[in-house]
């Protein structure tokens, strides 16, 4: 583990990224979901998320500032004011948020991912504190969306037959996770992928679903080159700021 | 015992001011008004979330998003705590879902009017969440014990959702010119939607009577009507704009402001089903239920499925 940080902006964006835009997405279900109490749980995963972001983008905020000698980057701007191709979350984040099964899903998937980097992370000079924070919370995720995966797999045949679905339908993007950008740390992202498969395929297990074998990966998300939909998020998440410049609220 | 005695004997507990509970005797009108009150109340929390969820994915800010969403999220745990308490007087929450998907169950009419504005997030949490807590504090020591402490709970998180309502209007009425208008043009649009939501005036509300003897209220709409618009019309001189009312004026002899005549036409259009957004907020929430189905089918299926597994292991 190293204690020693030198890890660039472009990393602290690329995980704070990630929290927005997953949230940004879990937010469409605010009031509308299943049932009142899974409202509210899912709501609670994307306040979490929002708070990692904002840590994270502040963080991000106070180096820039440092680096530029001004003051004109804060957690705002970084989230609002910066354009499609300067976001590098991860494809599988910004993908619609489908039915019940593909949010719980894509949560899970993405969830234990972030428990495996946070544990790693939490030892990093720079981060260790968003780390620890953060672990807890994740902690939660994973487990309230594994169940999830469990209900949904092993209910009834129409539920198994959505979450296979979804599953053929997110697991093309699953890969781009571990395919090292140049800011990340490949030896380490290739230690959490052999300990993610097998959480996965444990859970898999148990909920009577299949891995999808010889998929192709779609990437793309870490160098700025996105799927359609995220252009419309952006559109619709940063239009007060765009509108009116330099306001306050 | 005769059914007369029993209800001299409730009407005593009431006036002695001791709550009643769930399983106590009780008249079956005053059961009925109170599941009607509460399961309305249920409702309209949940309804309520659709309009502040509407601005959900545009909040200006991080901030305020993670304010706007922690917001509607209570908004849904106020609807649980009050489906809980109208569950025990005997109706299941399925039920009464069902009756408000029909339409026979009401919700307040005041979430079917459109949030048009990021303004209209402050302008509900003053206006709409103030008008709601003056009503809510008088339910804290409402007759009927479940009721009554579900309300305590509720009101401490609605009078935090006020003051953060009021201070996103005071910041928009600091910021620039297109900011206040936003402000003023919010006002404007949810003052009269407010006064409405206490209800019909005294002498053609016809509940009230009874509702007062049973201390189900404790205050009658247009007393309650009068506190806001005292409240009101003072804390919008703090923000610097206006309520949109030439007839508002403070009258010394009464001790209070006089006010313009409400649209009641409007009112009880909205009642009936023709405001702007009646349509929409039921079919948000039928389609939310329906699209469900299969999930809570699914978790009772896994449910039955893990606890046969336990029995034979056991």
């Amino acid at each position: 583990m190293n204690t020693q940080s030198n890890l660039p902006v472009s990393y602290i964006l690329y995980l704070a990224d990630n929290n927005l835009i997953l949230a940004q997405r879990n937010s469409e279900w605010c009031g509308h979901g299943p049932i009142l109490e899974q409202d509210i749980a899912i709501t609670n995963i994307t306040l979490d998320l929002i708070g990692q972001a904002r840590m994270l983008y502040q963080l991000a905020a106070d180096i820039l500032n440092q680096q530029n000698g001004n003051q004109e980057a804060t957690e705002d701007t970084l989230a609002y004011l910066r354009d499609e191709r300067a976001f590098s979350n991860v494809l599988m984040v910004e993908l619609p948020k489908g039915n019940w099964g593909f949010t719980v899903l894509r949560q899970y998937l993405f969830s234990e991912f972030q428990y495996l980097l946070y544990k790693h992370l939490s030892a990093d000079a720079t981060l260790s504190a968003i780390a620890i924070k953060s672990l807890k919370e994740v902690t939660y995720h994973v487990q309230w969306s594994r169940e999830w995966v469990l209900r949904l797999g092993d209910g009834t045949s129409e539920s198994h037959q959505k979450m296979m679905d979804a599953v053929q339908d997110i697991w093309m993007y699953t890969g781009e996770l571990f395919d090292a950008a140049p800011f990340e740390d490949a030896p380490v992202l290739q230690q959490i992928q052999t300990v993610w498969q097998q959480r996965i395929a444990e859970t898999f297990e148990e909920a009577t679903l299949t891995i999808p074998e010889n998929v192709f990966i779609q990437k793309g998300g870490k160098n700025g080159i996105h799927t359609e939909h995220l252009g419309y998020m952006l559109a619709e998440m940063q239009y007060l700021q765009r509108m009116y410049p330099n306001a306050t609220w | 015992m005769p059914v007369h005695h029993l209800e001299e004997t409730f009407q005593q507990t009431v006036d002695a001011e001791i709550k009643i509970e769930a399983k106590d005797w009780m008249p079956e009108a005053y059961r009925k008004t109170n599941l009607r009150q509460i399961s309305q109340h249920a409702h309209s929390e949940v309804v309520g979330m659709l309009p502040e969820g509407n601005w959900i994915t545009r909040a200006p800010s991080l901030k305020r998003k993670a304010i706007l969403i922690a917001k509607v999220q209570d908004e849904a745990g106020h609807g649980l705590y009050l489906y809980s308490a109208a569950e025990t007087l005997g109706m299941s929450r399925d039920q009464m879902i069902a009756d408000l998907h029909s339409g026979k169950a009401k919700y307040s009419s005041i979430f079917n009017y459109p949030t048009l504005t990021w303004a209209d997030m402050g302008a509900i949490g003053w206006l709409v969440d103030g008008a709601a807590i003056l009503n809510q504090v008088m339910l804290c020591r409402t007759s009927y014990g479940p009721y009554a402490r579900a309300m305590v709970r509720i009101c401490k998180e609605e009078s935090f959702h006020q003051r953060q309502g009021f201070e996103a209007l005071l910041v928009l009425s600091k910021g620039t010119q297109e900011q206040r208008a936003m402000c003023q043009d919010a006002i404007n649009r949810w003052w009269w939607p407010s006064l409405m939501m206490f209800g019909p005036r005294d002498s053609e509300s016809t509940n009230s009577d009874q509702s007062m003897k049973w201390k189900i209220k404790r205050k009658t709409n247009d007393e309650l009507r009068q506190n806001f618009v005292d409240m009101i019309a003072q804390q919008v001189k703090l923000l610097g704009m206006t309520l949109p009312d030439p007839d508002l004026k403070w009258n010394e002899a009464r001790g209070h402001y006089d006010f313009g005549e409400i649209n009641w036409d409007e009112f009880w259009n909205v009642v009936k089903g023709n405001g702007p957004c009646n349509r929409q907020r039921l079919q948000a929430r039928i389609n939310a239920h329906e699209e469900g189905a299969w999930v809570r089918e699914a978790a009772v299926a896994y449910a039955q499925k893990q606890s046969a597994k336990q029995k034979k292991v056991a």
